[in-house]
Formats: structure tokens, C-alpha cells, sequence
């Protein structure tokens, strides 16, 4: 794979690596809020370097010291497991001190702003916070009030730009490009962050993005961004080289949008019935946390075709890429 | 005695004469007193209104002064002086306080905290049912004694359609209009915006255009069948532009407003994810807003109000979901009508001030909105040409949650005169 990272002459060389790691010229944002805005460029830049990244962290004992003295601020306002640890361990591989924030327990309980919690944090002497929030445009929100680099860990329904990142990653190491590949996402689209942040990152890098599953999780209006809607999952399958399997956000949903989840799994469960349908070479995603006999079985998730720990193992490479990003230039 | 004013040199444009002429206007003794009188060296007041609009006195049907219960929003002090320094001469003001104003003392707690403001005329809308809950009609007969011009659970839409009937039926008693924000709360549950295109990449829960349509079509046919007389508030959606034309042609007595901001912005705005664009209507797409263009145009929306809703800061500067409903109004809404309206020639001039003096003034059945001879001397002064700058530092409203700070705006309040007393020049 070939990096566009430049090297210019006064490239910093870190200690104990001969290689030279400089912050790509086309890199110019301070934070990472949304994969919509985007160019194809920047997201090239992004998967470039978090390819590098893996590459150089691939036995996992080496410590790539580049954000040395940097801190980095952990606010989860929902719950989450793999993307805190895999925001925390990038940053620690990567020599910066990470701080953990978690919303039980904290002032917010107090009736304290989100504005205020993160000022604070910041105050601490923090450069990076991460956030996760339930309402979409809070990462926005930090962005505009804080000084500290902002990164979008998730804001509602809204978009989550590292997952769509890593998505994207697991699918080009696999198939080598983007371009022409159908990806189909299938479940809950109408609440999924998930679903927008691959939407805009898979289209802008040439791919055709389908969306499938309940009519009353997938309007026509995503027709507007220039994706194919399906109901029917056996038609299309034929046609996908990927398929990201989302789960069903029970906790987002007012009214439960389909009459069963026994009918949900009937309709769009992948299981191994569904593969004998599929191409050869199918990549089998999902972001994860998995409902197992719900929008996946478990021998199609630990089968052949899955990558859904590749996935993780991804977004680790993801996330020192886009700390790195952000804050490689003033390290 | 009030010693005589004379207003020299001013187009006056008076909706309910169909004037619209070169004159001076004589003011004595709070009153209008006669036309075309001469200058000449009279011991009376001038003001000089060359290259100005003398317009009756404008009303603002549909605002919140918040007081009492929410001092930390508005006050009556602070809301009423905002409106003078809109332009505005008389408003109305909106029961959703806490408490709500559902009892006659409540209704004459306003009419004393306006009078010892001593700003512009308040009028008070009183609650339809005790205390807003939809559940039993408050003593309607006792409220529209006390002073009350209409009843409203506004932000609490009546949704129990037997209440409605029977308010619809007790009001015909007293020829009062019901006031209504027309939206299915189930339909809305949740929603921070309108539902459409933009909330689906925005991930924000959305308030379907839907939910206000069937709200207001029920009102048609409930209005139809008892013959009472409905007043959609804020109207803000295609389809409900459309009930309401095709229901009045029926011969249906509804009247509606729309408010400034759903005439002049969009749901693209929400992309900001600013606080100041959110709203219940919310802003909706361009389709909706060029309906509520149209039915400014062929006279279906018949009043502009602001929906003046006073936000202290702290509640603003909140996650999307967590802050509240509403902008501040009064002192944008003429500037609006001007720049987007009648520049860009939408709507002439008689027909723009009809909407916010004469056309109020008869749905609440007040005696305003008029410069004919022997009314009340309330008159706005406005400079058509003047252009300003959106400035919240420099608003009266004690809240400053707008989201038109820093918009160029053309046409602005010269003067705002009250029962003949100037109470606001701008400087």
C-alpha cells in the first residue's frame, strides 16, 4: 500500500524508529467530528496513516512515542466498551496520559452542563477530548466552546467517524480498494450513527451503498444521498461484496418499529441459510456489540467470512491515526 | 390635558381607512384628532416623519412575557419594553406561565404588572382548560370578564377533541376566537426538528409536518360543526396552509399567523446544531416555507406575529435536546417583514401592515389597529430605508436567544407612540 505522507526536511525523527512521521500536508482539521464534510482526500489521509499504523504497531509491544506529553480526555456520556479502550490504549500507545471520564457519578448529576463538565476537564490541562453523547451536535457543540481538539465518539443518531473510519479500513485491506464495491448495511439505519459515517465515507471513496431492513428504519428519503433502499435482504444478497450488520438501537427507539424481534430475525438475521445465497468472497462486518441470533448468527460470526475482530483490531490503527492527526503537529 | 403632537410629512398608511397618502396626523388628548393639518407654528409638538411610514400602532398577537413564574426569561416590564422598542404598541400575551393564566385573578395579576410597566397595551389570552391540562374547561365566562381576548393552551394543544367541541361550543357565547398550536404530541414525540431529509443525516428526532396538519384539520371540522371560531397559531406547514384556505372557502371561521422566522428560514439551519434554530413549529423545508409565503400572498395567513419565547442563556446552551423550544422576537419581527417580505416585493406595504395592526385587531376584537379619527393615538413610526445590524447586546427582551445575530435588516422603527405619548425613539 502506498502512503502520501510527505517528508520534508525538517521532519521530527521519533527515538528508536528510523521512520520519519510528519502530519500530511492535505491535513488540516482540528477536529474529527463528522466523516460528511470529509473530502476523499482527507479520508484517504486518514486510512493511509492508520494503515501505517498498524504496520508499525504490529507486534504490539512497541510504543510509537509521538504524542509524548499530550493528555487526553475520555467523556462518555453512554455507555461503551470497545471504543473507550480502543480510544485509551491508541492514546497510551502513542506515550500520551489519558484521562477517563464516565457520566455515573460525575456532576452532570448535579445539573452541570455538558459545556461545562468538558471546560473543566480541559482546564485540567487536557488536548484532546473524546466524546460520546447521546444528542447529536454535542461533539459540534465541545467543538466550538472548547480549545482543546474535539473528536466525535459517537453523538446519537448522528455520525460516528472513526467506526465509519475503521469500517472502511477492514474492507480496503480486504479488497484492496473501495471503488466499485457494493456495501450493504442492514438493520436499524434510521437510528444508526454507524450507518451515516460509512454512508459518507463509502460514497465518496466510489462505492454503492445499500441500505436494507424494516421499512419503518428505512425511509426513501435516504434515496436523497444517493444510496439504493431494499427491503428484502435474499434479493440483494447476491449482489454484495460487503455486508455491515447494525444492531437494533431498542434504547433510541420510542415505539419498537417492527412486531417482533423473532420477526426482525426472520427477515434480516444473517445466517448460514442467507450465505449459501452470497458471493464467495462476502465480508461479513458489524460494528458491534453483536445481539447474537438476532441480526447475526453465531456460525456466520465466527465463520470464515466474518472480520468483525479485524474490525477492532482496525480501529485501534484508526484511532492513533486521528490522534495523531489531530494533534501530531504541535507535539 | 396631553398637549397637542402633530406627526408632519409622513406616508400614512392606514389598512382599516385604505389610506395611503402623504399627510400630518394631529393628535390630542391621546386621541387621533384630525388630517391635513396645516404647520404653521402652532404651539404644538412635531415630530417630522419625511421619508417615514406612519402605520397604526402594531400588534404582536402571540408573545410570551413569561412573568409570572419565569422572571429569569422575561418579565412583564422587560417583554413590554422590548415590544416598543419591535414597534410594537399592543401585544398579546400567552398563558403558558407558571402559573398558567386560567383564573380572573391571574388575568388581572397581568393587566396590573402592564400597567405599572406602563410600556405598550397588553392584552391578555387566558387558558382554555385548568391549568393547561386538556382535562376540564377553566371558567371561560369569568376570564373573558376579567378582560381576556381569546383562550389558548398553547405549547399544550388541547388534544382531547370532545374539550375542544365543548370550548368551541361555550365560546360562541362571547364571540371569542380559540387560539390553537395545532400538533399531535404522539406524532412528535421526542422531535427537536422537523422531519425530513435534514434530520435523517442530522440523526435528530424529528416533528413530521404531519402532526400539525392533523391537529389542524380536526380544528377545521370540529369549527365547522359548532361554529366557532379557530385561530391556528404559527402556522408553519404546506399541508396546513392548504387545510386552512380550503376550509375558510367552506366558510369555516379560522383565521392563522405565521411567524417570521418560518417565512424567512429553514431546517437546514439545524445543521449547526445551534440551539437559537430550534423551535416548536419547528423550521421547516423550503416547500413549507414557500406555502406560508403563498398564503401571506393570497391572504389565507392573515397576521404576522413573532411567537416572542424568551430563553435565559443557560437554558439555550444545552445539548439540542435538552434546551428549549422558542427564539425571541418582537425586535426583529418588523425588520424581518421589511427585508424579506416587501423589499423583495412579496407584500406592499398596506397589505404587510394589515397583517400586524388591523387583521390582529379584529380577531381579538380590540379596538386598535386603526388611525381613524377619534381612536386611540397609537402609532409606529417607521424609517422603510434604515438599515441595522441584529445586535442582541443592544435588545430589551431580557433573553437573547435569536438566531438572526448579525443579519442586515432594512426597515426599522423610527418611533413607537402609545395613547399619543412617545414611547420610543430610536436614537
Amino acid at each position: 500500500m502506498s502512503t502520501k505522507l510527505t517528508q520534508p526536511a525538517a521532519a521530527r525523527a521519533v527515538p528508536g524508529s528510523s521512520a520519519d512521521w510528519t502530519v500530511p500536508a492535505g491535513w488540516t482539521r482540528r477536529h474529527l467530528l463528522d466523516l460528511e464534510s470529509l473530502s476523499a482526500e482527507e479520508l484517504t489521509i486518514a486510512l493511509d496513516t492508520a494503515a501505517r499504523f498498524k504496520l508499525a504497531t504490529a507486534d504490539c509491544s512497541r510504543k510509537l512515542p509521538l504524542l509524548v506529553g499530550r493528555t487526553v480526555a475520555n467523556l462518555f456520556f453512554e455507555n461503551s466498551t470497545r471504543t473507550r479502550t480502543s480510544f485509551s490504549l491508541a492514546a497510551r500507545r502513542l506515550g500520551a496520559d489519558t484521562v477517563d471520564f464516565s457520566s455515573s457519578g460525575s456532576s452532570l448529576s448535579k445539573g452541570e452542563t455538558v459545556i461545562d463538565t468538558a471546560k473543566n476537564i480541559e482546564a485540567m490541562g487536557v488536548h484532546c477530548v473524546i466524546v460520546r453523547h447521546r444528542t447529536p451536535g454535542t461533539a459540534q457543540l465541545l467543538a466550538h466552546n472548547l480549545n482543546a481538539a474535539v473528536i466525535n465518539a459517537g453523538d446519537g443518531a448522528h455520525e460516528h467517524p472513526t467506526q465509519g473510519l475503521l469500517d472502511i479500513l477492514s474492507i480496503r485491506q480486504r479488497r484492496g480498494r473501495i471503488d466499485g464495491l457494493t456495501v450493504a448495511l442492514v438493520g436499524d439505519i434510521a437510528h444508526s450513527r454507524t450507518a451515516r459515517s460509512n454512508i459518507w465515507g463509502l460514497k465518496k471513496l466510489g462505492a454503492h451503498v445499500i441500505v436494507c431492513g424494516p421499512s419503518t428504519l428505512v425511509s426513501r428519503h435516504w434515496e436523497q444521498l444517493g444510496v439504493e433502499v431494499a427491503y428484502d435482504l435474499d434479493t440483494i444478497l447476491p449482489r454484495c461484496d460487503v455486508l455491515n450488520l447494525l444492531r437494533i438501537q431498542f434504547e433510541r427507539q420510542s415505539m419498537r418499529p417492527f412486531p417482533s424481534v423473532r420477526e426482525y430475525a426472520l427477515l434480516y438475521a444473517m445466517n448460514s441459510e442467507r450465505m449459501a445465497k452470497a458471493k464467495d468472497d462476502i465480508l461479513i462486518m458489524a460494528p458491534g456489540p453483536i445481539n447474537r441470533g438476532v441480526e447475526i448468527t453465531p456460525d456466520v460470526a465466527d465463520g470464515p467470512h466474518s472480520v468483525i475482530l479485524e474490525q477492532v483490531t482496525n480501529g485501534l490503527a484508526v484511532r492513533m491515526a486521528i490522534l495523531w492527526l489531530l494533534l501530531g503537529q504541535c507535539a | 390635558m396631553m398637549p397637542e403632537l402633530l406627526i408632519a410629512n409622513g406616508r400614512v398608511i392606514d389598512p382599516s381607512q385604505k389610506m395611503d397618502r402623504l399627510t400630518n396626523v394631529l393628535i390630542d388628548n391621546g386621541k387621533i384628532a384630525a388630517y391635513d393639518v396645516p404647520l404653521n407654528g402652532q404651539p404644538v409638538e412635531v415630530i417630522d416623519a419625511t421619508g417615514k411610514i406612519v402605520a397604526p400602532g402594531l400588534i404582536d398577537m402571540h408573545v410570551h412575557l413569561r412573568e409570572p413564574g419565569r422572571e429569569e426569561d422575561e418579565t412583564i416590564a422587560t417583554g413590554t419594553a422590548a415590544a416598543l422598542a419591535g414597534g410594537f404598541t399592543s401585544i398579546a400575551c400567552i398563558p403558558n406561565t407558571e402559573p398558567p393564566i386560567d383564573t380572573q385573578a391571574s388575568v388581572e395579576f397581568i393587566q396590573h404588572q402592564a400597567a405599572r410597566a406602563d410600556n405598550c397595551n397588553v392584552y391578555v389570552v387566558a387558558c382554555v382548560s385548568k391549568n393547561r391540562e386538556g382535562k376540564e374547561l377553566a371558567e371561560l365566562g369569568q376570564l373573558f370578564q376579567a378582560g381576556a381576548v381569546a383562550v389558548s393552551d398553547d405549547g399544550a394543544p388541547v388534544f382531547n377533541a370532545e374539550l375542544m367541541r365543548r370550548a368551541f361550543e361555550y365560546c360562541l357565547m362571547f364571540d371569542k376566537p380559540i387560539l390553537n398550536h395545532a400538533e399531535v404530541r404522539e406524532l412528535t414525540e421526542g422531535g427537536v426538528m422537523h422531519e425530513g431529509l435534514v434530520s435523517l443525516i442530522l440523526g435528530l428526532p424529528g416533528m413530521p409536518a404531519e402532526a400539525e396538519d392533523v391537529m389542524t384539520g380536526r380544528d377545521m371540522a370540529l369549527a365547522a360543526a359548532t361554529g366557532g371560531r379557530i385561530h391556528i397559531m404559527h402556522v408553519s406547514s404546506a399541508g396546513s396552509v392548504d387545510i386552512i384556505r380550503r376550509a375558510r372557502s367552506r366558510g369555516v371561521r379560522v383565521t392563522t399567523e405565521v411567524c417570521p422566522h418560518h417565512f424567512t428560514l429553514t431546517d437546514e439551519c439545524l445543521r449547526s446544531f445551534d440551539s437559537n434554530f430550534k423551535m416548536s413549529p419547528p423550521l421547516r423545508s423550503q416547500k413549507h416555507v414557500e406555502a406560508c409565503i403563498a398564503g401571506l400572498v393570497d391572504g389565507t395567513i392573515e397576521v404576522i406575529c413573532s411567537d416572542h419565547a424568551p430563553h435565559a442563556l443557560e437554558k439555550k446552551m444545552r445539548e439540542l435536546d435538552e434546551a428549549p423550544f422558542g427564539i425571541v422576537g418582537v425586535e426583529t419581527s418588523l425588520g424581518l417583514v421589511v427585508t424579506r417580505l416587501i423589499e423583495p416585493g412579496i407584500l406592499d406595504w398596506p397589505t404587510a401592515l394589515a397583517k400586524m395592526t388591523t387583521n390582529p385587531a379584529r380577531i381579538l376584537g380590540i379596538s386598535k389597529g386603526t388611525l381613524k379619527i377619534g381612536a386611540d393615538a397609537d402609532l409606529t413610526i417607521i424609517d422603510p430605508k434604515a438599515r441595522w445590524k441584529v445586535d442582541p447586546k443592544r435588545f430589551r427582551s431580557k433573553s437573547k436567544n435569536t438566531p438572526f445575530t448579525g443579519w442586515e435588516l432594512t426597515g426599522r422603527v423610527a418611533a413607537t407612540i402609545v395613547g399619543g405619548r412617545t414611547k420610543y425613539q430610536a436614537s
